[in-house]
């Protein structure tokens, strides 16, 4: 457990540390120099320039500031509204439950790639979002992020939904309700600390598939866009210099790979902890 | 069975219907309609001309009234002309669905006897050296982002080895079986790599729960050889639940490789998709998202009845 969390916090360290340090030794992540393009790694620049003699470092860095700031922003927005979701289901049962479990299968089974790629490319405008939010800078970040919780809160979901309603009539949470608590007291104070450590795990989880998920619409030209860069918009960028420069290529897949497994094995080993204390306490 | 197989397609069929509604209208909403790219292609059309195509497509009608209209069309099974391909609809689906057959059926083959040889390894020392680099290996498989990976065997065996083609299907003019062989190697081995981590974990877990029960113990206690009781005994019973899990998968068939078929402009479903809505072929995007979107849910259901089938603990009323 504890590589994939120092490979995490090494890598969020950097990305978030890096592009101020940058800043006090006067490299820009966005300065152009164009009598310094493609230049080989060096002193000044430790993995070179890019097409436009930016420095690639701190583009790699920088980059990693959005994609983790997407990822993480994603997924705790995803559990707080699954867990919501989850709660309301379990607790009132009958139709409300019926309703949103069938969303929860539906969203599960049906393939989300394609049907992302139609929301990332809706016109905005036509929505009747205001043109001066729809024109703004943020804009791509707020429809990454609102894209990823919309196929994202299933998991916590039904998580909380299950935890629910194995504890709702539980002698705890009936002597509770016979005592006159209310039912968001009971909801927070009883039934949410029983499904905390399986939403812990699936957060984790979900932060590396919002990254990958938020790489690929990027890389297909429908996630972040300029003057925002994220590691999925530089690979795309790097895509049509692939044979001129390949490792402009390969550094920021390497990260988002790196990041990606560190969630992954960081969710497991808490998932197999979380197993153990459990099975401990019974 | 039949029962809760009949209210399960009734469902489909419910959401199907819904789906589309949702799909045709998010495509409505997508940048540009047909009459304005009709009249970006000729400047010299008329306000009135405009008036006129607009009335003979029916843009001018309500959502739901051009909704309706389609859905009649296309229960009938007329989908239109693709916009893209100059064509109709199915005449353009028919020959990138066989396609992607082709490509995921050999890339699921080959994941799932990989998957069932790395996981029953894994299993029979769990917690071993190897069973972490499987681990390891599976969890790379499931992180590495599917384009760098593709764009990373293309850099290495087609730019850089020069050993095999890097994208397109067939080498224009030949139809050769060997050189469309050569086209399939690098797509099937990003999607192989992509998925074989999942299911050797599924596998992995199955068998270690099908190596801790009863009648294993008693298989070696007659002494039963290793493997007599590994494919006789244990990988039947780790089988069931595998299976579901394939089933499950088969729900991405049609787009599933939507990037790896970008990437390597392999003329599949996926990238037909990615293209049509790209390019504002609304009849071509619909028709493919539908066929996408049924095939994913007929695919959960066949898991549930799989389930039912081979695992006699299971019903469902």
């Amino acid at each position: 457990m504890r590589a994939p969390l120092l490979l995490l916090a090494a890598i969020a360290v950097l990305s978030f540390a890096g592009p101020p340090v940058g800043a006090v030794l006067g490299i820009d992540p966005n300065a152009v120099d164009l009598l310094d393009r493609f230049a080989a790694p060096s002193l000044l620049h430790p993995l070179g320039t890019d097409e436009l003699g930016r420095d690639v470092l701190m583009r790699v860095l920088s980059g990693g500031r959005v994609s983790l700031a997407i990822g993480v922003a994603a997924a705790l927005t995803a559990a707080a509204l699954g867990t919501l979701i989850g709660l309301v289901a379990g607790y009132l049962g009958g139709w409300t439950d019926r309703v949103t479990m069938r969303a929860t299968d539906a969203i599960i089974a049906l393939p989300l790639l394609p049907l992302l790629i139609v929301l990332a490319a809706l016109d905005l405008g036509k929505l009747g979002v205001p043109a001066a939010l729809a024109r703004s800078d943020d804009i791509s970040l707020i429809r990454i992020v609102a894209l990823a919780v919309l196929v994202g809160w299933t998991t916590a979901a039904r998580l909380v939904r299950g935890a629910t309603l194995v504890t709702r009539n539980r002698d705890f949470v009936r002597a509770a309700r016979s005592l006159g608590a209310s039912v968001p007291h009971i909801l927070w104070t009883h039934i949410l600390p029983n499904v905390l450590a399986p939403l812990i795990v699936a957060t984790t989880l979900s932060v590396g598939e919002v990254i990958l998920l938020e790489s690929v619409l990027s890389f297909l030209g429908l996630g972040i866009q300029p003057p925002l860069a994220s590691w999925g918009t530089m690979l795309s960028n790097a895509q049509q210099m692939i044979t001129t420069a390949p490792l402009l290529a390969v550094y920021p897949g390497l990260m988002i790979f790196l990041t990606v497994i560190a969630c992954n094995l960081l969710g497991d080993s808490l998932q197999q902890r979380f197993e153990r204390t459990t099975a401990v306490r019974r | 069975m039949i029962r809760y197989a009949a209210i399960r397609l009734v469902e489909i069929a419910a959401l199907m219907a819904l789906m589309s509604l949702v799909i045709y209208a998010l495509i409505g909403l997508m940048p540009g309609d047909p009459i304005d790219l009709m009249r970006s292609a000729d400047p010299r059309m008329s306000a009135e001309d405009v008036a006129r195509l607009k009335a003979a497509y029916g843009v001018d009608r309500p959502l739901v009234a051009r909704y309706l209209a389609w859905a009649g069309e296309a229960l009938g099974g007329e989908f239109g002309y693709s916009r893209l391909f100059a064509a109709p609809v199915w005449s353009v689906l028919l020959p990138r669905l066989g396609n992607t057959l082709l490509l995921m059926g050999s890339s699921f083959v080959l994941a799932l006897a990989l998957a069932l040889v790395l996981g029953t390894i894994a299993a029979r020392h769990p917690n071993s050296r190897l069973d972490d680099a499987i681990n390891l290996f599976c969890f790379a498989g499931v992180s590495v982002p599917t384009f760098w990976l593709a764009l990373v065997l293309i850099l290495v065996f087609a730019a850089g080895l020069g050993w095999l083609p890097a994208s397109g299907f067939a080498t224009a003019g030949t139809s050769d079986v060997g050189d469309r062989l050569r086209h399939l190697v690098l797509p099937v081995a990003t999607l192989t790599v992509a998925s074989v981590g999942g299911y050797t974990r599924y596998v992995r877990a199955a068998m270690i729960e099908a190596l801790a029960q009863d009648h294993i113990r008693t298989a070696r206690a007659k002494g039963a050889s290793e493997a007599r009781v590994i494919f006789r005994h244990a990988l039947r019973s780790a089988l069931i639940p595998v299976t579901t899990i394939l089933a499950l998968s088969f729900g991405g068939l049609i787009s599933g490789a939507l990037v790896t078929e970008t990437m390597f402009a392999y003329p599949g479903m996926g990238k037909l998709i990615f293209d049509a809505v790209m390019g504002n072929d609304y009849n071509l995007a619909l028709a493919a998202l539908l066929l996408a979107s049924i095939t994913a849910m007929l695919a959960s259901l066949a898991a549930d009845l799989a389930y039912a089938w081979l695992d006699p603990r299971v019903s469902y009323r």
